[in-house]
C-alpha cells in the first residue's frame, strides 16, 4: 500500500469511527441522561421512553454499532487491499 | 432431591468440566501461556470475554442494586456495556495488530520507555488485585450459603480448581473454561428470569415483559403509595451531572481494564478482534438487558407478597422463612399491628431487604424446582471463577512478562519465562485466596478505584498512542501520573477522610472522568513542548493503522 492510499484508508476509518461515536454519545449520554426528563413524557410500549433508552435501548444500539463498524471495515479493507 | 444435593451435583459437574478443559489445553510455550497461541475464533473469544467481564457482582448483585436505584441504576447498565463500543472502535483492532502480550507491553514499546512500562505495570497490578479479592470472596460465600461449607473451605476449593486450569493451560486453559463458564452463567441467569416474567406478566421474554406489560406502571404506583419516588423517575438518588460522570467513568474504565483488553490479543487477526468485540457485547447484553427487567419483577413481587400482609401470611412463605434465616431478609412487626409494612423510612420500615437476594431468591419465589436453584449457584460460581482467572493471568503476565522478561532479564530463555509465568499464577492465586478468607474492610470501597484508575491511566495514553503520532514518552508519563494521582487522591479523600466532593459534587465513582480528561490534556501539552518520538516509533504507529 503506498503513502497516498494509506492516508485515504486511515481517513475512511477515522470518519467511520467519528460517525459511530456520535451515535454512541447521542443514545447514551444525550438521550438517556441529559434529555431523559423531556423524553420521559413520551411513552414507549408501556414505559417512559427515556427510561427505556437508558435501561434497554442504548445497550441494543451499542451492540449494533460494533457490528456495523466491523462490517463497514471489511468493505474498506477490501477497497484498499 | 433436595436443593443441597442438586447444588452439589451441578457445581461438582461444572468444576470437573473446567479441570478437564484445563488439562486438555495445557501449553508448552509462552505464546500459549500468555495469549492462547493467538488462534481463538472470534465467537469463542466473545463468549470468553463476556464471562471474563461479568463477575460475581454482575451476576448476583447488579439486578438487586438496580431494583433499589430505579432509573439511576442505569449508570451500571450503560457504563458497563458502552465501554465495549470504545474498545471495539478505538483500541482492540490496533492492540491486536501490535500483537504482543500485555497492555504494559504496548505502553512501554510505544513510548520507548521502561518508566512508562513500569507505571503501566503498577496500575495493572493495582486494578487487578483489588478486583480479584472480591471474586474469591464471592466463591466462598456461594459455597457457604448453598452447601453449608465454611467460607474459608469454599475459597480453598475455588483456588484449587483455578490453579489446575490456569497453571497448566495459562491463557489457553482460561479461555476455553471461560467459554463454558459463559454458557453455565447465562443459562442460570435466564431460566429464573423467564419463569418469573411468565408468572407475573404472562410474557416469557423478560425484555418484552418489561417494556410492553403494565408491571413498571404498577410498580411506579405502588412506590408512590408507599412514599417512595416513582421507580422510573430520573435522578432520585444522584444528581444529573454525577450520573453523567459516573456513566462515562465506567464506560472508559471498562475499555481500559487490562484483563478485558488482553482478551483481544488472543484472536487470529485484526478483523477477528473487531467481530469478537461485537460478539462479546452481544453475549453481555443478553444478561444486561435481562437484569433491569429482573430488577422490576423482583421488587414488585417482594413488595406485593410482603407489604400489608399479616405476620402469619408472611411466615407461611417458604422462601421468606429461608432468607430470614440467612439474615439477608428481615421482617419484623415493629408497631405490633399484626401487619408487615414497607416504608422509605428505615426506622419505621418493617422489611429490610439485602440487594443480593433479588437474584438469589428468584427461583424460589417463582417456585422453580430444586435443580434450578442448584444451577443458579453453579452460575454464580462460574461468573466469579471466570473473572478471577482472567485477572490472575494479568497479574502473572505483569510480573513474569513485563517486569521479569522485559525489564529485569531480557535474555531469559523461553522455558524460564514459562516457569516464572506458572509460578506467578500460583502466587497470585494464593494472594487472592488470602484476601478471600480475610477480606480487607475496604473491598467494597475500592471498586470505584478499579474503574476510575483504569479510566485515568491507560485509556488516554493508548488512544493517543494510536491516533496521535506526536504523543511522546514525556507526555505519556506525565499524563498517566497526573491522571492517577489526581483520581486516587480524590477517591481516597472522599472514602477515607470524609472530604467534600469539591468538584461540582461529582462522587468518587465519577471522578475518573475528570482524571481521564486531565490525562489527555497534560499528555498533549507536555508532548507538544518536548521532542517528538523517534522515527521508528512513528513508523510503528503507521503500521498499526494499516490493515491486515
Amino acid at each position: 500500500m503506498n503513502e497516498e492510499k494509506r492516508k485515504q484508508y486511515w481517513r475512511a476509518n477515522s470518519n467511520l469511527i467519528r460517525n459511530l461515536l456520535i451515535v454512541w454519545a447521542t443514545v447514551s449520554l444525550l438521550l438517556s441522561i441529559l434529555l431523559v426528563v423531556p423524553l420521559n413524557s413520551i411513552t414507549f410500549g408501556q414505559i417512559p421512553l427515556g427510561f427505556w433508552m437508558a435501561q434497554q435501548g442504548s445497550i441494543m444500539v451499542f451492540v449494533v454499532l460494533i457490528f456495523v463498524y466491523a462490517i463497514q471495515m471489511d468493505k474498506i479493507d477490501r477497497k484498499y487491499k | 432431591m433436595s436443593v443441597k444435593i442438586w447444588t452439589a451435583i451441578l457445581v461438582g459437574l461444572s468444576f470437573m468440566a473446567y479441570i478437564y478443559i484445563g488439562w486438555r489445553s495445557r501449553v508448552k510455550d509462552t505464546k500459549g501461556f500468555f495469549v492462547a497461541d493467538q488462534d481463538v475464533p472470534a465467537v469463542a473469544n466473545g463468549a470468553a470475554t463476556a464471562a471474563d467481564w461479568m463477575s460475581a457482582a454482575s451476576f448476583i448483585s447488579m439486578a438487586g442494586l438496580i431494583s433499589f436505584l430505579g432509573y439511576d441504576g442505569s449508570i451500571y447498565l450503560m457504563g458497563w456495556t458502552g465501554g465495549y463500543v470504545l474498545l471495539a472502535l478505538l483500541l482492540a483492532p490496533y492492540l491486536r495488530k501490535f500483537g504482543k502480550y500485555t497492555v504494559p507491553d504496548f505502553v512501554g514499546d510505544r513510548y520507548y520507555s521502561n518508566i512508562a512500562r513500569l507505571v503501566a505495570v503498577v496500575a495493572a497490578l493495582f486494578v487487578s488485585l483489588t478486583y480479584v479479592a472480591g471474586q474469591m470472596r464471592g466463591v466462598g460465600i456461594a459455597f457457604s450459603g448453598f452447601l453449608g461449607i465454611p467460607v474459608s473451605y469454599g475459597v480453598v476449593i475455588g483456588m484449587v480448581v483455578v490453579a489446575i486450569f490456569a497453571i497448566l493451560g495459562g491463557m489457553k486453559g482460561i479461555t476455553w473454561t471461560q467459554v463454558i463458564q459463559y454458557g453455565v452463567l447465562i443459562v442460570a441467569y435466564l431460566i429464573p428470569a423467564v419463569a418469573i416474567a411468565w408468572i407475573l406478566t404472562g410474557n416469557p421474554i423478560p425484555q418484552l415483559a418489561f417494556t410492553f406489560s403494565d408491571i413498571v406502571q404498577n410498580l411506579n404506583q405502588v412506590q408512590v403509595e408507599l412514599g417512595f419516588e416513582e421507580y422510573t423517575k430520573p435522578f432520585a438518588n444522584k444528581e444529573m451531572l454525577d450520573v453523567l460522570f459516573i456513566t462515562i467513568a465506567l464506560m472508559v474504565g471498562t475499555a481500559g481494564l487490562p484483563h478485558v483488553i488482553v482478551r483481544f490479543y488472543t484472536v487470529p487477526n485484526v478483523r477477528a478482534a473487531r467481530y469478537s468485540a461485537g460478539w462479546a457485547l452481544l453475549f453481555i447484553a443478553l444478561l444486561y438487558t435481562t437484569a433491569p427487567a429482573l430488577a422490576v419483577f423482583a421488587r414488585y413481587n417482594l413488595v406485593d407478597s410482603l407489604h400489608n400482609h399479616t405476620v402469619q401470611e408472611v411466615q407461611e412463605l417458604d422462601w421468606a422463612t429461608k432468607w430470614q434465616e440467612t439474615g439477608l431478609l428481615t421482617v419484623e412487626d415493629k408497631n405490633g399491628d399484626g401487619l408487615i409494612e414497607l416504608s422509605p423510612d428505615k426506622e419505621i420500615s418493617e422489611i429490610k431487604i439485602d440487594r443480593d437476594i433479588i437474584v438469589l431468591s428468584t427461583p424460589e419465589v417463582a417456585k422453580l424446582p430444586a435443580i434450578v436453584i442448584g444451577l443458579v449457584t453453579a452460575g454464580g460460581l462460574a461468573a466469579a471463577l471466570s473473572t478471577a482467572s482472567g485477572l490472575l493471568l494479568v497479574i502473572s503476565s505483569s510480573v513474569a512478562h513485563d517486569i521479569y522478561y522485559r525489564i529485569v532479564n531480557p535474555n531469559a530463555s523461553e522455558s524460564a519465562r514459562l516457569m516464572v509465568g506458572r509460578i506467578m499464577v500460583g502466587f497470585a492465586i494464593a494472594i487472592a485466596g488470602y484476601f478471600g478468607v480475610n477480606p480487607p474492610g475496604f473491598v467494597a470501597q475500592v471498586v470505584a478505584f478499579a474503574f476510575g484508575l483504569a479510566a485515568a491511566s491507560f485509556f488516554p495514553v493508548i488512544i493517543l498512542g494510536i491516533f496521535h503520532k506526536r504523543t511522546n514518552r514525556e507526555g505519556a508519563i506525565a499524563g498517566m501520573l497526573v491522571g492517577l494521582i489526581f483520581t486516587a487522591s480524590y477517591i481516597i479523600g472522599i472514602k477515607f477522610y470524609a472530604m467534600e466532593p469539591w468538584f461540582f459534587g461529582v462522587s468518587a465513582e465519577g471522578i475518573g472522568t475528570v482524571g481521564m480528561v486531565l490525562n489527555f490534556v497534560i499528555t498533549l501539552i507536555v508532548s507538544h513542548f518536548t521532542p517528538p518520538p523517534p522515527a521508528e516509533v512513528q513508523e510503528m504507529v503507521e503500521t498499526l493503522r494499516s490493515p491486515g
